[in-house]
């Protein structure tokens, strides 16, 4: 609580003109306001995300056209694209970082950090985190991890290339392929600093929202997107440490000889020391932290989308309480579930069944949110703003990748479909395309709190809809190589007869894919443009209830000047019958709102209901009120 | 920015000259392009390999698309200045994108589930495999409804609930009768789905081991890349193996101290007799590999360390399924569905289900792992009597391998 008394002091301060000078390190680089952390999130991630997408087309090419040679590979990439083909070996590594990226730095951190940092002190009232130093700390241990990832690429061996789940023993014998080596070691580490970052950001978000609400923020009054990043550092804060002790046990392993993981090893002809272990040890630790890293993923894209798509239809969020148990449902069963990855490892099959059982429950409390946006969107007045797009993509998404996980999760459809294109299609709609449009949705929402400016609203139109059919185009006809049993991560499909009826449609996935990140260029622009050259925002564009359109546009350290506004009412009074505006900000005392006072906003509380039942004697019911 | 302010800007006149400046080269190498056109045709292959091709058409693009949107922005600016409505209602015009693309999506998914939906495997060539596509069906009937129906309502509720002045949103925020509903209307689905794969599940895995009809035992064992197969020998049982036995001559580390291994069988392919219960023993030697035979539903992890075991039944021959299929060079085959390094993509090996008289015979055929270097190896005395007589009937044969195994066992 001593970091709120001082920034009260420090804001006091700025009123007289204060002595506390900004240095453009201490504003820019050491930053410990939120609000900036939260754009260093920001960026890292689209930068991170936009690395992901490259190497992503570079597989896809490698992909569609198999037997061709593309010189300019070979500029980029020296002898691991030789005669202007990519090696077996660094197209591994190519999808190993591609998934790595993606799932922890752009959708993990780039998603969370960002909008975690941003939107938990400035919807809840407060004026920066609990901890603004772990906060900054968090920020620079997640950058340190990019740069170690990235520079697995310039190592002689290449990045690590056992898959993104780095199954052992293919991840810790050096032997088994060239990045398992250095580059391993490099994945290592950088995913323990990762976790490091992770932590501090997830035990901040949890100790801010738990205690530093403002004045009338009960937890009932929270808007969505804070539920959803509460129980998403809950999640991370209990699954990422499993993942942390599970990568130290395989450095131990690759580097000091021990055997965790290994046992009667033979490499060829060479007998390997190790006894003892088992590598499917790992597996059960992995996807303790992997199963609910997915939520840790989809879960504040999901928050996002209530909020934005509750502001542009104009009307309350349906089902409010169920969202919130519905997240907490998710939140409980993504503990219990992480088996259903392991159904044909040879796990016991009892545990299959056992799994299976857990894995198909979370289908409904997902089913329930998939309900309530739709009810949220019946009898709208939906405005069309990019970010709602983007919201209405992702619940499409949401639906085609959702049901598909049906599939998945039915252990005995899943020998079939286990580590098939199926999964590849499944998980791309469901966590990677539905959570980057939650991201999207959340960057076109909040853009004008983050930099003071609106960014152009026709680039985003374009951007969305060359970004949803493409991404449908992608991954849609995937589906169905998954079902004809092609597996994943193989390099080329030349070597099987049946595979080949398939290479022109890889051809076509592959340009669907190359439209789909040129249209990115759109946004690129769109964003970094309208950082500078943007119109200047409004205090509130989108006429939203929420708190942080109360803050000023101008940026400050503590959010708002003077006194942090009280709460009286719940974030979704949109549309309320009896009220001249279609929305009622969270400020707005209910004695300012007599007309549209209904008898369940106080709670029971029977002096206000009695003062309620005086004014209505005393003004009759008019046609507004209806 | 205005029209005015735009065409004075210096940026703008510089794009403007770059602009001329490109045209211009682009029509004279057109020109060039014509005259080399009138002799023999220009090979353009090489253009279309070149990355500044693709750039430059994409700058092409994005130029058009810029000019596309400053003529949109006139259009507004000069409805504004007009005193009219704005130019373009673009709620509408997103409200109508997406009933578009609601209708072409529908025909998008009818067309990937006939086109491409007719291209997939094969019915299952299993026992467990007609279950395991009966429980594919129905999922795939219910959430293709539940898909086609939730799709309708998303995208119908954006085209007809799109933003009016007018109007104003109904204050609807919840309703505790509709989200029971929904709650456990997918709860009972689900529950139905989840008890039939449960049951499925259990039959693929929990077996009752028939007396009179015992499964055929084959040891497949990976590395990197490529697939071991083991039949047992006339004994019916696989031996044992010791991974630090492991030899350049005995590269699956078999343990020959054990009878039950020294009649043990190596083989190319895999061939199965139709309609006898098959039992998989699946081993790896150095990662993790997987064993994925698609027409046979049967997919498990090879995993060093560990055995796992997978029963099933084949019940289509090859020749019966070339028919099926209408391919005569059809081929079962299983291949490796687990990352496992550079040569991942190609690890594959035949499967020839085959009637019991033609396995008899191909089985005669096959040669034993052990020879006579391992014998020597295993202190074990080189037997000079030959293992396989060509026999005909297989009780001699088996009678031979039991004379065999007590002439070993001395």
């Amino acid at each position: 609580m001593s970091t709120i008394a001082l920034h009260d002091e420090h804001n006091h301060d700025h009123a007289d003109h204060g002595h506390h000078k900004e240095t453009l390190i201490s504003k820019y680089i050491f930053s410990m306001d939120h609000k900036m952390i939260a754009k260093q999130f920001l960026i890292t991630g689209i930068i991170m995300a936009v690395i992901a997408m490259g190497l992503s087309i570079l597989f896809r090419i490698q992909l569609a056209w198999p037997d061709q040679n593309f010189p300019f590979l070979e500029t980029f990439l020296g002898k691991w694209a030789e005669g202007g083909r990519i090696k077996p070996d660094f197209y591994l590594a190519l999808v190993t970082i591609h998934g790595t990226i993606m799932v922890f730095f752009v959708l993990t951190a780039g998603l969370s950090g960002t909008f975690s940092n941003l939107l938990i002190p400035l919807q809840i009232g407060a004026r920066d985190m609990a901890s603004p130093f772990l906060n900054m700390l968090s920020y620079w241990f997640f950058f340190m991890a990019c740069v170690i990832m990235m520079s697995s690429f310039f190592i002689q061996t290449g990045p690590a290339s056992g898959g993104w789940t780095v199954y052992p023993p293919l991840s810790v014998v050096a032997k088994a392929m060239p990045g398992s080596g250095l580059g391993m070691t490099l994945w290592l580490i950088s995913m323990v600093l990762f976790v490091a970052s992770s932590l501090m950001g997830g035990i901040n978000y949890v100790s801010t929202i738990l205690n530093m609400r403002t004045k009338g923020m009960d937890l009932w009054k929270m808007p969505l997107p804070i539920w959803a990043f509460f129980l998403t550092a809950i999640l991370g804060i209990l699954s990422f440490p499993v993942l942390v002790a599970g990568v130290v046990l395989m450095v131990f392993d690759r580097s000091f000889g021990t055997s965790f993981y290994l046992s009667d090893i033979v490499m060829g002809t060479d007998i390997l020391p190790n006894e003892g272990g088992s590598p499917i040890l790992w597996q059960h630790l992995f996807w303790f932290l992997g199963h609910p890293e997915v939520y840790i993923v989809i879960m504040p894209a999901l928050g996002i989308s209530s909020e934005v798509i509750s502001v542009n239809a104009r009307k309350p969020i349906f089902g409010y309480h169920a969202m919130v148990y519905s997240l907490i449902g998710i939140t409980v069963l993504s503990f219990i579930v992480w088996g259903h990855h392991m159904f044909v490892t040879g796990m016991n099959p009892l545990l299959g069944g056992v799994f299976m059982i857990t894995t198909l429950i979370i289908a409904v409390p997902s089913a329930v949110k998939t309900f309530n946006y739709l009810a949220t969107l019946w009898r709208g007045n939906i405005r069309f703003t990019p970010a709602m797009l983007f919201a209405i993509g992702l619940v499409s998404f949401f639906i085609s990748g959702g049901l598909t996980g049906i599939f998945l999760g039915n252990a005995s459809l899943d020998i079939n479909l286990h580590d098939t294109y199926f999964v590849v299609a499944h998980f791309h709609l469901v966590m990677g395309s539905a959570a980057i449009f939650g991201m999207l949705a959340g960057v076109y929402h909040w853009f004008p709190r983050m930099f003071g400016r609106m960014m152009n609203a026709k680039l985003g139109y374009l951007h969305f809809w060359l970004t949803f059919i493409a991404a449908y185009l992608v991954f849609f006809p995937l589906h169905f190589l998954g079902l004809d049993g092609v597996p994943r991560r193989y390099y080329a499909f030349t070597e099987f007869e049946f595979m080949k009826k398939w290479l022109t449609v890889n051809v076509f996935v592959t340009w669907a894919a190359i439209m789909a990140a040129l249209a990115q260029v759109a946004f690129l622009f769109n964003f970094f443009y309208s950082i500078f050259k943007g119109k200047v925002a409004p205090q509130n564009p989108w006429e939203a209830n929420t708190l942080e359109w109360t803050a000023p546009v101008e940026h400050l350290h503590g959010n708002w000047p003077g006194e942090i506004p009280t709460v009286y009412r719940w974030p979704y009074d949109y549309s309320k019958p009896g009220h001249d505006a279609d929305f009622i900000p969270q400020t707005v005392p209910f004695s300012q709102t007599m007309s549209s006072n209904l008898p369940h906003d106080f709670e029971g509380n029977e002096e206000a209901e009695k003062i309620q039942q005086d004014w209505e004697l005393a003004n009759p019911v008019t046609e507004n009120k209806r | 920015m205005s029209l005015r302010k735009f065409i004075t800007n210096k940026t703008t006149a510089a794009l403007a000259v770059l602009i001329t400046a490109f045209a211009n080269t682009s029509v004279f190498a057109q020109d060039a392009a014509a005259g080399a056109a009138a002799a023999p045709k220009v090979d353009m292959g090489e253009v279309y390999k070149s990355v500044i091709f693709y750039i430059l058409v994409f700058l092409a693009v994005c130029l058009f698309i810029a000019i596309i949107g400053k003529a949109i922005k006139v259009y507004e600016l000069s409805r504004e200045a007009q005193g009219k409505p704005v130019g373009i209602n673009w709620n509408r015009v997103h409200a109508s994108l997406f009933a578009l693309f609601l209708v072409i999506g529908l025909y998008g998914v009818y067309w990937e589930y006939t086109v491409h939906g007719s291209m997939l495997l094969p019915d299952a060539a299993s026992e467990h495999g007609k279950k395991i596509d009966r429980m594919f069906n129905l999922t795939l009937i219910i959430t293709t409804i539940v898909f086609i129906a939730t799709h309708i309502l998303l995208f119908g509720f954006s085209y007809i609930y799109k933003y009016s002045a007018k109007r104003k949103a109904y204050y609807y925020p919840h309703n505790n009768t509709i989200e029971k509903i929904w709650t456990i209307v997918p709860a009972l689905v689900l529950t139905v789905l989840v008890l039939m794969g449960f049951l499925t599940w259990r039959s693929i895995f929990f077996k009752v081991e028939d007396p009179n009809n015992k499964p055929l035992q084959i040891e497949v064992t990976s590395e990197q890349f490529k697939w071991s197969i083991r039949y047992p020998g006339a004994d019916g049982i696989v031996g044992k193996k010791n991974y630090k036995l492991t030899t350049a001559t005995n590269t699956l580390g078999i343990d020959f101290k054990d009878v039950n291994s020294r009649d043990d069988e190596m083989a190319d392919e895999m061939v199965l007799p139709v309609g006898k219960p098959v039992k998989l023993i699946l081993t790896s030697k150095d990662v993790i590999h997987s064993f994925y035979m698609p027409h046979f539903r049967v997919q498990l992890n090879t995993v060093p360390g560990m055995r796992t075991v997978f029963e099933f039944t084949p019940t289509k021959t090859t020749a019966e399924m070339q028919q099926e299929t209408n391919d005569p060079n059809f081929n079962y085959l299983f291949l490796c569905a687990k990352i496992c390094g550079s040569g991942h993509y190609n690890m594959q090996k035949v499967v020839r289900v085959v009637s019991e008289a033609e396995y008899k015979t191909w089985i005669a055929e096959q040669k034993t792992y052990l020879n006579d270097d391992l014998r020597k190896q295993f202190n074990l005395p080189v037997a000079p009597a030959p293992v396989k007589s060509e026999a005909d009937s297989a009780a001699k044969d088996s009678a031979a391998v039991k004379t065999n195994q007590m002439a070993l066992n001395k």
